[in-house]
């Protein structure tokens, strides 16, 4: 982990609200699809705390959704702007402690770190199933980087606008599966631990630091308290208290 | 050649620069980013004699230059804490550090002081009477200059190392409570602690914290804890280590000048973790462009 500035490769709308963008610098140190990174905005005190969605040792790229000013700042970044972050943080899903038939479940702005997940277990010679849910085919986000892996996701919508109509726990009881991997908003990942007899849950927190040192993000779990940010995001599910 | 060195109430110390507590955790996350041992000292994480999980999350709200935090004095607890964390610490950073304790009740003061008076890491011990996240007890003894002496003297009762009380700015006469410290004993006096705040979500219509109300610390905040400083040195004759706000080694300069000995600087680590690093290899440099010499003449030079 370090501090280190990146250039900015590209950046483009994704849909609606949320954007992609892609850097470039040293990003040999991130190890793990789940690791985030926190990005200083000009004229804000905080960083922002952003999922890698796909790495190499000289590329990183992100997909954020404007929340609020900070992230509208963000989005109006050009390529070529030098980016200060924290790169990299937190923990990332552990594939080697999965189970034998997986799947992965992202919600809305969850997906870009599934995908990243999703595009390591290729990797290593998996295909695992993928279930995508939005509230509606406004939020859809483009399929277009899973299917160039190979992968056609099962979406899901609120109002069944695209895809099947539903929760993804809706599309999860037509699969067979030991492991569940996760991320997206705090009730959907509630919903998808109690379906899942096992599983990594990726969690999101207000922060300050992202490496560990304020506490601001301490959980309380099964082995005492964890912070989202140095101790996760990536959560177990024996370990999670609701 | 600049001299960096700081006398602060009996302790030598190679600079002025202390990370605060509460923003440094025992300094295993920075020890990742660089050589904890070019600081001045490391004020610990305020350590209660019970385990604390502390308030609800969110704990944190971003401001205009700074930010708002109601942690709540998360910590493992007093035999924890000196069991495991200062013993790490001192494989990580080999002076002595300020060991921060709060408490809820005067026994719970006490008790902390007594333990931490025998670690053999730590330097100075410093009394936070002035937190602002907790309920019940923690605001009180900061608040009253009677009860601010109170604690003074019962901490200064079970210690032979150097007392700092750390006092909170949410008051309406800070040299008051400074002046009850001095009187009571104390070695020195930190402040400020944070100043109590509230954000509230727009969206939402309700306050961003959990806990309602959190402690405002950050850029915005300096100004005030520089007249705090200030007023507070011309008042006592013990040593002032000086926070609230700090993240440039100007901003170093211009809080000795008001009256501190060694200054503490808390929510720029968080933002960017190399902060104090940076203020140590900068202060010589600093120093040299305002033809300051010796660190130590110029603290309270501003009339």
């Amino acid at each position: 982990m370090k501090r280190q500035y990146l250039v900015i490769e590209s950046i483009r709308r994704l849909k609606n609200d949320v954007y992609y963008m892609t850097f470039t610098g040293d990003c040999h140190e991130v190890s793990a699809p789940g690791q985030f990174i926190n990005i200083k905005v000009g004229g804000f005190y905080l960083r922002r705390p952003i999922s890698i969605c796909d790495y190499d040792i000289g590329h990183i790229s992100i997909a954020f959704k404007v929340v609020g000013a900070g992230t509208q700042k963000m989005a109006l970044a050009e390529k070529g702007d030098l980016v200060d972050v924290l790169i990299p943080l937190g923990n990332g899903f552990d594939v080697s402690k999965g189970g034998r038939n997986p799947i992965l479940v992202a919600g809305g702005i969850g997906v870009p770190p599934i995908y990243c997940l999703a595009k390591d277990m290729v990797g290593r010679g998996e295909k695992p199933r993928v279930i995508c849910g939005f509230n509606n085919a406004d939020d859809v986000l483009p399929m277009t980087k899973f299917n160039e892996i190979g992968i056609d996701p099962t979406i899901t919508t609120m109002d069944g606008s695209v895809g099947m109509k539903g929760l993804v726990t809706d599309a999860m009881y037509d699969e067979q599966y030991d492991y569940v991997y996760a991320c997206g908003p705090e009730p959907m990942l509630k919903a998808v631990w109690s379906l899942a007899p096992d599983g990594q849950f990726s969690f999101e927190a207000r922060m300050a630091c992202g490496f560990g040192a304020c506490m601001g993000c301490s959980c309380k779990t099964k082995y005492g308290s964890k912070r989202i940010c140095k101790d996760g995001p990536v959560l177990y599910r024996e370990e999670i208290i609701w | 050649m600049v001299d960096t060195k700081i006398d602060l109430a009996g302790l030598s110390l190679d600079n002025p620069i202390i990370p605060a507590s509460g923003t440094f955790g025992y300094g295993k996350e920075f020890a990742e980013f660089y050589d904890l041992d070019v600081l001045g000292s490391i004020s610990i994480k305020g350590t209660t004699r019970e385990a604390r999980y502390g308030n609800p999350l969110p704990r944190i709200a971003e401001c205009t230059d700074g930010m708002l935090n109601s942690v709540g004095l998360q910590n493992p607890g007093l035999e924890a804490v000196c069991d495991t964390e200062l013993k790490d610490l001192a494989e990580l950073f080999h002076k002595p550090v300020v060991a921060n304790i709060s408490g809820f009740s005067l026994d719970e003061y006490v008790a902390c002081a007594e333990v931490m008076d025998k670690q053999p890491n730590v330097g100075i011990i410093e009394v936070n009477i002035s937190c602002p996240n907790v309920h019940c007890g923690g605001m009180s003894f900061g608040v009253d200059p009677a009860s601010a002496a109170e604690v003074t003297a019962a901490v200064k009762n079970v210690t032979t190392k150097p007392v700092f009380m750390k006092l909170t700015p949410n008051v309406t006469d800070i040299v008051a409570i400074a002046k009850a410290c001095e009187d009571a004993g104390a070695d020195g006096i930190s402040l400020i602690n944070t100043l109590l705040g509230m954000r509230i979500d727009l969206k939402k219509r309700q306050p961003v914290l959990a806990n309602k109300m959190g402690g405002f610390s950050g850029p915005a905040i300096f100004p005030v804890a520089v007249r705090m400083v200030y007023q507070v040195s011309k008042a006592v004759n013990i040593p002032i280590m000086g926070m609230g706000g700090i993240s440039s080694t100007r901003d170093v300069i211009e809080m000795m000048m008001a009256g501190a000995t060694a200054v503490q600087v808390g929510a720029a680590n968080l933002v960017n973790p190399y902060t104090c690093r940076d203020l140590v290899t900068g202060l010589p440099g600093a120093m040299a462009s305002l033809g300051i010499e010796r660190l130590a003449d110029i603290i309270g030079i501003a009339e």
